[in-house]
């Protein structure tokens, strides 16, 4: 059935989150990306959410709700909307967690899940992007090689959010005896910070998105035990995981965008030139237009990847269609806003500059969410 | 729930669309072709397919909806061909939509069975109707109105029975002084004066009609309020509405065409060995692939407006501004994919042993018709900034 009618609960949890982003998070962020630091108290006072607790299963301490990827969609456009770096801090725990929840066997979700039901914040992260301007997620350079009934891991990572406070990292890497790079290729890793080999280095200084603590990691001959490998000896569904993040940095770049059209109308309608304001102007009124037209198209795209992942169907086609397409639009209408704003935008007494950068550096960091 | 898979049901529909429109397809370049000819009401083969809506059957809760899923079959159709279809549907034309909308109950029960075209468009106006010339005259002595004036680019003009007719009672009255009209074909002074020539979109039926003292009885005018209403818009609303539902409609034929367009880009592109899967990142793909697969995000992005357009109306929820972000997107997403697929397919894309080249012509229409693209943004944009057409012109 094609439907875009949220369930009653899924309203709730979406007019929560709204108000959420908007007494809480809005409000904290342009503090928040002057200092390049998270608010104080804010994982925590985000965690009391529930985000992440509420669909992780009963057994381990869990809300026991199903998952949705779909209320997840939601839950991350109105962070988003709050703020886009923010909104990813938030809900890194919850990717770290959804992958080992969808992907890990019994043992491994008894082992890492209760932590992330508990009253207190726990942080995951998730090591999949590189060090190369050719970084193509279905085709890593760190390599996992067999080792007895073990592993060893060797490569770097970058833009590792939260990697700070993680307890573990979930690596992605390519078996060593694969024979082409691709989907079928790829493991994931449950690496314990404190694993030898495991550096943890310099915080990322990034054009947007700088609140997010995001961290370089080096996997030297790196020793795991065969329970490391995510799924054990089924492995991890690799498009599932890869559809999920993407799905997510849809949503984000959904809510990003919603925020950036939201600031322009009103401030259109304000500002006058020429004897009446200049959203009363073809050439700006058709830009605010084009922005709400977008909105739309992107969080459709959105919901329609989610849609195919909490019916357990492949999202590699819709979600890599949703993130191509907001990454794009996020950025153009971002852009557009600076522009509507004219000097104004350039100004960060505004937020539209920060959403600018915002967009720019999330549209191009593929595989870091999840839904 | 918020849902995007198909039930069993509406695939089994689809599927039978699209071995109708495989039928139709048949007969597109000849159609095409040979301008002068109109292509049957009922293609030959029909006799072996019983109709889509007769394969719908009930729906059920799991499926999507007669309105859903009918902006599905429309572009399943269209995929087939534009003007060709298994059936030519009786009472389907944009005039019997704006009957529906305005006509009293009794003016439906008596024209509701004919097939209407809409004529609006005066070689002087277009997007701004409010200019109609065409004027209506009362004639007391016979109680018959008086029509005189020029319509152009009417949809199914040649084969209509009758046409809603806007003319205007006032000039001096503006919006307020325009009035429909039913005018059947047989009224003295109806003269169809051609069929328009066009870039694509050739087998469809687009007329000019002249009326010269044409007359028509009294009870013709649409809705029977004869009076010209003081400060507002008057019946303009009325058939302002039907273009809720048309304009989604619009931008799902345009759609379907260039859906097709794709599957043969793919088709071709896949048979000469380019990779189009999707999962690898921008280095992992070929340019052309990178190239194929924003056209078709592109599409799937204007699909889902206009089916949320559809879903809208289906949940008897307002949908004015959705169904003019459905017909701005589609509209322009329709000319972007067709002008790519050719880039993509080079000089096969233009060559007329195949439909691309006839696709980039047929679909270029959507963003024009209906409303052009501008239109649409400015009622997006009034909407969205809280303007009436006096503060957003």
């Amino acid at each position: 059935m094609i439907s875009f009618g949220p369930t009653e609960e899924q309203e709730l949890v979406r007019d929560t989150l709204r108000d959420f982003a908007a007494s809480v998070v809005r409000p904290a962020a342009r503090a928040a990306d002057e200092a390049s630091e998270l608010p104080a108290g804010f994982l925590q006072q985000a965690w009391e959410l529930g985000l992440t607790a509420t669909q992780l299963p009963s057994a381990v301490g869990g809300g026991g709700e199903p998952r949705s990827p779909v209320t997840n969609a939601l839950v991350l456009e109105e962070l988003a909307c709050g703020d886009a770096a923010l909104a990813l801090a938030a809900t890194a725990p919850g990717a770290f967690a959804f992958a080992i929840a969808d992907h890990g066997t019994a043992e491994q979700q008894a082992r890492l899940l209760p932590r992330f039901c508990g009253q207190q914040f726990a942080a995951g992260a998730i090591a999949w992007i590189e060090p190369s301007p050719v970084f193509d997620p279905l085709a890593l350079a760190t390599s996992a090689e067999a080792k007895g009934d073990g592993f060893v891991l060797n490569g770097k990572k970058r833009f590792v959010a939260m990697g700070d406070l993680a307890q573990d990292f979930l690596v992605i890497a390519r078996r060593a005896n694969a024979v082409k790079p691709g989907f079928a290729a790829l493991d994931a890793f449950i690496v314990p910070r404190g694993a030898p080999g495991v550096t943890l280095g310099e915080r990322e200084k990034l054009l947007g998105m700088k609140a997010l603590p995001a961290f370089a990691l080096t996997l030297d001959r790196v020793e795991l035990p065969a329970s490391a490998r995510l799924g054990g000896e089924r492995g991890v569904d690799a498009r599932r995981l890869l559809a999920s993040s993407r799905a997510a940095s849809a949503a984000l770049l959904t809510g990003l965008t919603r925020a950036v059209m939201e600031y322009a109308i009103p401030y259109a309608k304000d500002r006058r030139a020429f004897g009446e304001a200049i959203a009363q102007k073809q050439a700006i009124a058709f830009q605010l237009a084009d922005m709400r037209i977008e909105v739309d198209a992107m969080r459709w795209l959105a919901w329609k990847a989610a849609s195919f992942l909490e019916h357990g169907r492949d999202a590699t086609r819709e979600a890599a269609q949703a993130f191509g397409y907001t990454a794009e639009q996020a950025v153009k209408l971002s852009d557009a806003g600076v522009q509507v704003l004219g000097g104004h935008g350039f100004i960060r007494e505004h937020p539209v500059e920060m959403w600018y950068r915002h967009a720019r550096t999330l549209s191009v960091l593929d595989a870091v969410a999840a839904l | 729930m918020i849902d995007f898979t198909l039930s069993q049901n509406d695939q089994r529909v689809l599927d039978y669309v699209r071995s109708e429109a495989l039928v139709a397809r048949r007969y597109a370049r000849h159609f095409d072709e040979n301008e002068h000819e109109f292509p049957p009401d009922e293609l030959p083969e029909a006799k072996d397919f019983p109709g889509a809506f007769a394969v719908m059957g009930k729906q059920g809760p799991e499926d999507s909806g007669p309105v859903v899923l009918g902006m599905l079959i429309t572009a399943g159709q269209t995929w087939g061909d534009y003007s060709v279809r298994m059936r030519r549907g009786r009472g389907v034309g944009l005039g019997n939509a704006a009957l529906a909308a305005s006509g009293t109950p009794e003016q439906k029960a008596k024209w509701g069975g004919l097939l209407l075209s809409m004529a609006i468009t005066e070689p002087g106006c277009g997007s701004d109707p409010s200019l109609v010339q065409t004027t209506a005259k009362l004639d007391e002595a016979t109680n018959a109105w008086v029509i005189n004036g020029e319509k152009i680019f009417v949809t199914t003009g040649c084969r209509a029975e009758g046409a809603v007719v806007w003319a205007t009672l006032d000039k001096s009255a503006g919006r307020a002084g325009i009035k429909s009209f039913f005018i059947p074909k047989t009224a003295p002074g109806f003269v169809v004066a051609h069929k328009e020539k066009k870039l694509g979109i050739r087998a469809d039926d687009t007329a000019a009609y002249v009326f010269k003292d044409c007359r028509i009885p009294r009870d013709h005018l649409l809705g029977g309020r004869e009076e010209i209403p003081k400060g507002e818009s008057g019946g303009f609303r009325d058939v302002m509405k039907t273009f809720n539902m048309t304009r989604p409609m619009t931008a799902a034929f345009g759609l379907g065409m260039s859906q097709a367009a794709l599957d043969f880009t793919r088709e071709q592109l896949e048979a000469a060995g380019v990779d189009l899967s999707y999962g690898a990142g921008v280095h992992g793909k070929s340019a052309a692939a990178d190239r194929f697969q924003r056209l078709e995000a592109l599409q799937e992005a204007a699909m889902l407006t206009v089916l949320n357009a559809a879903w809208l109306s289906q949940s008897g929820k307002h949908n004015n501004l959705e169904a003019s972000i459905s017909k701005a997107k589609g509209g322009g997403a329709v000319r972007e994919i067709t002008q790519g697929c050719i880039d993509l397919l080079g000089p096969l894309g233009v060559s007329r042993e195949h439909l691309v080249e006839k696709w980039f012509r047929d679909v270029r229409i959507t963003d024009i018709y209906e409303g052009t693209g501008q239109i649409q943004r400015l009622i997006i944009a009034r909407t969205i900034l809280d303007y009436d057409r006096t503060q957003l012109k």
